[in-house]
């Protein structure tokens, strides 16, 4: 039997792929365990002190419920806006204009600095709204462009004569989109889902400009809190987000394996 | 219970084209009809509108008693059978088939029932509990076909059902689903753009082009006599020449081709000829003659090519270019002259383009 070779160089470049993917978070990891009370690598002595010390830090725990909060609801809504969206501009993509479909991407378009700055003016000023609406128009905004993307395809490859088949058996529209049109884009769905949700939980540049006086996201608060400390809190929390995520996606992993993202 | 069908002066517009033009059509119990024609011509906008995925800007549909035109798609109870099989990837195939059942409400026990019996009628129940992913292409028409008889609806309807499977399939599959229709006596409409496949299994064929029916009638007729120039080429009619009559003797005439060639023709046959005319002639009613006395179309033969029961000849005449059937115990060269000569009994005569 042949086996073929392997390129010894293809092996290194693979592995020094490897250790600028994960040398951050080693590194990370390691300060946030590390017995100092300043920021450093490799790790002093161990101790899960920091990671203690986020709890007793109000402003910490505030934050990640706010943050946890409104991603949430900024990706529920999105979805809630954004799934109609993606389902009329591809069951009438023929009859719309192309440029229509563009329109919902323009958000990723435009720098979230600006986005941030301009609701600052226009919404949160100019409208008087509270801090934490502000904030969830401007993450709902954010993250709508991944929903109705990912959304969108996966319908672009759904067959609407499937849905035509579902009405001509007696299935009234509104409930053949739920029975036979939203089950066959679960995954893309749960796909926009998930990067809706990571992109709300690590936004700071718009954020920075909407948040204010007692209502603050988590990475605003880690960025306040390195403005004047340097301990290893901040290792700890940045730790608990990748733990995070982490759940997030071996829980999706367990139920639906993560090869659906690559569809 | 089967119903007729009766569209009656259909006009549709996509945008400010207009795709159907005062279509009518009647489709009797239990007959199946089908609608032929190239791509555009207007045979899957009316399946659309019979189903009602499009409105139509004018006309009416009704089945039996009931009128459809305004109605909901949903509610307008009609079996379809979609060109890519239109199977819900999520369901097994026998919540597939069961899918209507639950739409009217049946009793989970009867519904699966009453879909297993469907299909063992298909030849599937062994793959009940299977999702379409698994099935091949001719299992999966036969599901599509299943879950629109089961509802028992009183209108079958095919848009292109056989034109992803390959030749042989779709020929056993259409077989299948004539007798099916046959055994069920369910009114059937049927799109198609292969003639073979329309011919074999209908009562009746409407054919179609730019948004009109050209002749509706059964395949035996369209074949042998078709009404216009249109509907001759399209059913293989390769020759149409004009001719215009010269002379009257009581029922026969006398018509004259380009060129000269004269052609006696009796109107006891044909019907009233008119003084100009199209004889339309398919190639094996045109017989090549080498005798100088034959009264024919004088005609340079040009590229010869075999067939198996005859040679066929590309012949330049005063009408043009003609197609022409040979015998094979006397191949002709390219080059050779000879005469053409229309045989009466498999030609038609056709109002003038």
């Amino acid at each position: 039997m042949m086996t073929s070779r392997i390129n010894p160089l293809l092996i290194l470049f693979a592995v020094l792929v490897y250790i600028f993917l994960m040398g951050p978070l080693i590194i990370v990891l390691g300060a946030s365990v590390s017995d100092t009370t300043y920021l450093t690598f490799p790790p002093q002595g161990f101790s899960l002190r920091w990671f203690e010390n986020i709890f007793a830090i109000s402003a910490f725990k505030r934050t990640i419920i706010t943050s946890l909060e409104l991603a949430f609801l900024a990706t529920g809504l999105a979805l809630l806006v954004g799934i109609p969206a993606a389902y009329a501009l591809n069951r009438y993509r023929i009859k719309l204009p192309t440029w229509l479909s563009t329109v919902f991407v323009l958000p990723i378009l435009v720098p979230e600095i600006v986005l941030g700055f301009s609701l600052l003016k226009s919404v949160a000023v100019g409208m008087q709204t509270p801090i934490f609406l502000t904030l969830l128009v401007g993450h709902m905004l954010l993250v709508l462009p991944y929903c109705v993307r990912v959304v969108s395809a996966s319908l672009a490859s759904f067959d609407f004569s499937i849905e035509e088949a579902a009405v001509s058996l007696g299935s009234p529209p509104l409930k053949t989109f739920f029975t036979i049109v939203l089950p066959n884009v679960r995954s893309g769905v749960i796909a926009a889902f998930i990067l809706a949700f990571i992109t709300s939980i690590n936004d700071v540049s718009t954020s920075l400009f909407l948040t204010g006086p007692g209502v603050s996201t988590l990475p605003i608060q880690i960025l306040a809190h390195v403005e004047q400390f340097f301990d290893p809190t901040i290792a700890s929390v940045s730790v608990l987000l990748m733990l995070l995520t982490v759940a997030v996606m071996a829980i999706v992993e367990r139920t639906l394996g993560l090869t659906f993202l690559a569809k | 219970m089967t119903q007729s069908l009766t569209v009656q002066n259909l006009t549709a517009h996509y945008g400010a084209t207009k795709v159907l033009e005062d279509l009518s059509l009647s489709v009797g119990k239990g007959e199946l009809v089908s609608l032929l024609g190239a791509s555009g011509c207007g045979k899957t906008t009316t399946l659309r509108l019979i189903a009602g995925f499009l409105e139509p800007t004018s006309g009416s549909i009704r089945l039996g008693d009931k009128d459809l035109t305004r109605l909901p798609a949903y509610k307008r109870d009609i079996g379809l059978v979609f060109q890519n099989y239109a199977l819900f990837p999520h369901l097994s195939v026998l919540d597939n088939v069961g899918f209507g059942l639950k739409q009217r409400g049946v009793a989970p026990a009867d519904r699966e029932k009453r879909a297993k019996a469907m299909l063992e009628r298909v030849g599937l129940s062994q793959l009940a509990d299977r999702l379409p992913g698994a099935l091949s292409g001719g299992q999966k028409q036969r599901v599509a076909l299943a879950r629109a008889l089961v509802i028992e609806p009183p209108l079958l309807m095919f848009d292109e059902p056989l034109s992803n499977l390959d030749a042989k399939l779709r020929v056993d599959m259409r077989v299948e689903i004539r007798q099916l229709q046959r055994a069920n006596g369910t009114t059937s409409v049927y799109v198609t753009h292969d003639q073979e496949e329309a011919f074999s299994i209908s009562d009746r064929v409407a054919i179609m082009n730019a948004g009109r029916i050209m002749q509706f009638d059964t395949p035996e007729t369209l074949y042998q006599r078709p009404a216009n120039a249109f509907v001759a080429r399209f059913v293989g009619f390769e020759n149409l020449i004009p001719m215009t009559v010269v002379a009257r003797d009581g029922a026969v005439v006398t018509a004259e081709a380009a060129g000269g060639a004269r052609l006696k023709l009796s109107q006891e046959r044909f019907g009233e000829i008119a003084d100009s005319f199209v004889l339309a002639t398919r190639a094996d009613g045109l017989a090549v003659s080498t005798d100088p006395k034959a009264e024919g179309i004088p005609a340079k033969l040009g590229l010869r090519t075999y067939l198996g029961r005859a040679y066929q000849y590309q012949a330049d005449t005063a009408a043009g270019q003609l197609i022409a059937n040979g015998s094979l115990s006397a191949p002709l060269e390219p080059g050779a002259q000879a005469k053409l000569v229309p045989m009466p009994d498999q030609c038609c005569v056709l109002k003038p383009e």
